[in-house]
C-alpha cells in the first residue's frame, strides 16, 4: 500500500471485493498456463519468445492480484496457496482463457478477444477507487497494449494471409466467439463493483472491446460472428471440461511435493 | 518446433540509452520488417537491454570480404599518429 494508505480519503475508499479480485487474477492465471504450454512447439522459435514473454507479463498480473484476494481473505492465504491449492470450482476465470490452444491461430484469436477486453477494463481500473487495484491495473495496461499489437498484428496476417489461413483463423474465431458474452454479462457482483466505484460497467468495457475487434476483424478480412444464445459462466465457478486438466498439469507439482523450491 | 520456413533473415541493432549508438546484438527471422521488429523486441529486449530498435533485411547489408582485409585494414597499423591520444577527456564523459 502507498504512503498515503492512511490518509482519510484512502480509509473511506470501497475495497474491491474477493471474488471480484479473483475473477481478474484467475483469467490472467490461467490464460498465462495456456500460453505456456507453447514453449518449444511454437512455429518459429521468436513466436516461442514471444508467447512465453505474454504468459510471463499475465503471470505476473496474477501474482499481484493473488496476493491482494489473499491479503482480502484475512485467512493466511498467500499468491502459491490461491494458485495451486484451490479446487476447479473455487477458480473464476473467464471460461475463454481456459479453452485449450488448439493451433496458431486458436490460441491467436483468443488471444486477441482476451487482450481487447483487458485493454478497455484495465484502463477503466487504473480508475477504481479501489487504490491497491488502481496499482495493479495501471501496471498491468502497458503490459496488455504490447498483447493486443501483437495479437492485432497475427490475427490481421492470418485472416488476410491464405485461402487456408483466413478459413482457419474465421472457423477459430466462430468457435470462440461464444464464450466473449460472458466477458460483458453483468451479475450481481458486476452491478454492485460499478455501484462502489471499484470497477467499471461491463457494458462500457464492451463498447470498446467491439470497437477495437471489429477494426481488427475489418482489416484481417474476417466477419464478426453473430452473437450466440448459449453463455459459460466461469466467472462464477461454473467451467469447461477444459479447466480441471489444465489443473492438474498446473499444480501437480506444489502438491505432490508442497512448498518445494528451486 | 519447426525452422522457419521461408522467412529471410534481419539483423538487429539496439539503443541501450538515450544518447548512445545503436548495437548490433544478432538476428532473427520475420516474415517481414513489421515482424521483425517485435520478434526483435520478444528476443532482444526481455531484460530491459533497449529503448529502440532498428532492423535491416541482412541482403541489404553489403559486407567487406576477410580476403581483402590486408589491403583494406593493415595500412592502418604504423599509423599510431592517428590516434588522438593527446587530448584530456573529462572524467563526466562516459560514452566518448
Amino acid at each position: 500500500m502507498s504512503a498515503t494508505g492512511d490518509s482519510a480519503a484512502n480509509r473511506d475508499a470501497p475495497g474491491a471485493p474477493l471474488e471480484y479480485v479473483l475473477r481478474l487474477g484467475d483469467t490472467a492465471l490461467v490464460l498465462a498456463q495456456r500460453l505456456g504450454e507453447w514453449i518449444g512447439h511454437a512455429p518459429a522459435i521468436e513466436e516461442d519468445l514471444g508467447l512465453a514473454n505474454t504468459a510471463l507479463d499475465l503471470l505476473g498480473q496474477a501474482r499481484l492480484l493473488l496476493a491482494y484476494a489473499g491479503e482480502i481473505e484475512g485467512r493466511g492465504r498467500g499468491e502459491d496457496d490461491l494458485a495451486f491449492l484451490r479446487e476447479e470450482s473455487a477458480f473464476r476465470n473467464a471460461t475463454l482463457a481456459e479453452m485449450p490452444n488448439g493451433d496458431f491461430g486458436d490460441t491467436i484469436v483468443r488471444q486477441l478477444l482476451l487482450d481487447a477486453y483487458q485493454v478497455p477494463l484495465y484502463e477503466r481500473l487504473s480508475a477504481s477507487r479501489d487504490p491497491r487495484l488502481a496499482e495493479i491495473a495501471a501496471k498491468a495496461l502497458k503490459e496488455s497494449r504490447y498483447h493486443l499489437r501483437y495479437s492485432s498484428g497475427w490475427v490481421v496476417r492470418l485472416g488476410d494471409g491464405t485461402e487456408e489461413s483466413h478459413a482457419r483463423v474465421q472457423a477459430s474465431l466462430e468457435r470462440l466467439w461464444p464464450y466473449t458474452l460472458e466477458l460483458f454479462d453483468a451479475d450481481e457482483l458486476d452491478r454492485a463493483v460499478v455501484a462502489s466505484g471499484v470497477g467499471p460497467d461491463p457494458r462500457a468495457v464492451e463498447q470498446d472491446w467491439s470497437i477495437r475487434v471489429d477494426a481488427v476483424l475489418a482489416e484481417a478480412t474476417l466477419a464478426r460472428p453473430a452473437t450466440a444464445r448459449y453463455r459459460w459462466y466461469g466467472k462464477q465457478g461454473r467451467h469447461s471440461e477444459h479447466l480441471g486438466h489444465l489443473l492438474a498439469e498446473m499444480q501437480h507439482l506444489p502438491r505432490v511435493h508442497p512448498g518445494a523450491r528451486w | 518446433m519447426h525452422p522457419n520456413p521461408d522467412w529471410p533473415l534481419y539483423e538487429i541493432f539496439v539503443r541501450a540509452r538515450g544518447g548512445l549508438d545503436h548495437k548490433h546484438v544478432g538476428s532473427v527471422h520475420a516474415a517481414d520488417a513489421a515482424m521483425a521488429l517485435e520478434h526483435a523486441r520478444d528476443v532482444y529486449t526481455r531484460r530491459l537491454e533497449g529503448v529502440s530498435v532498428w532492423v535491416v533485411r541482412s541482403t541489404d547489408i553489403l559486407a567487406s570480404d576477410p580476403a581483402e582485409a590486408d589491403a583494406l585494414f593493415e595500412p592502418a597499423r604504423d599509423k599510431v599518429y592517428r590516434h588522438p591520444t593527446f587530448y584530456d577527456i573529462p572524467k563526466e564523459v562516459e560514452t566518448l
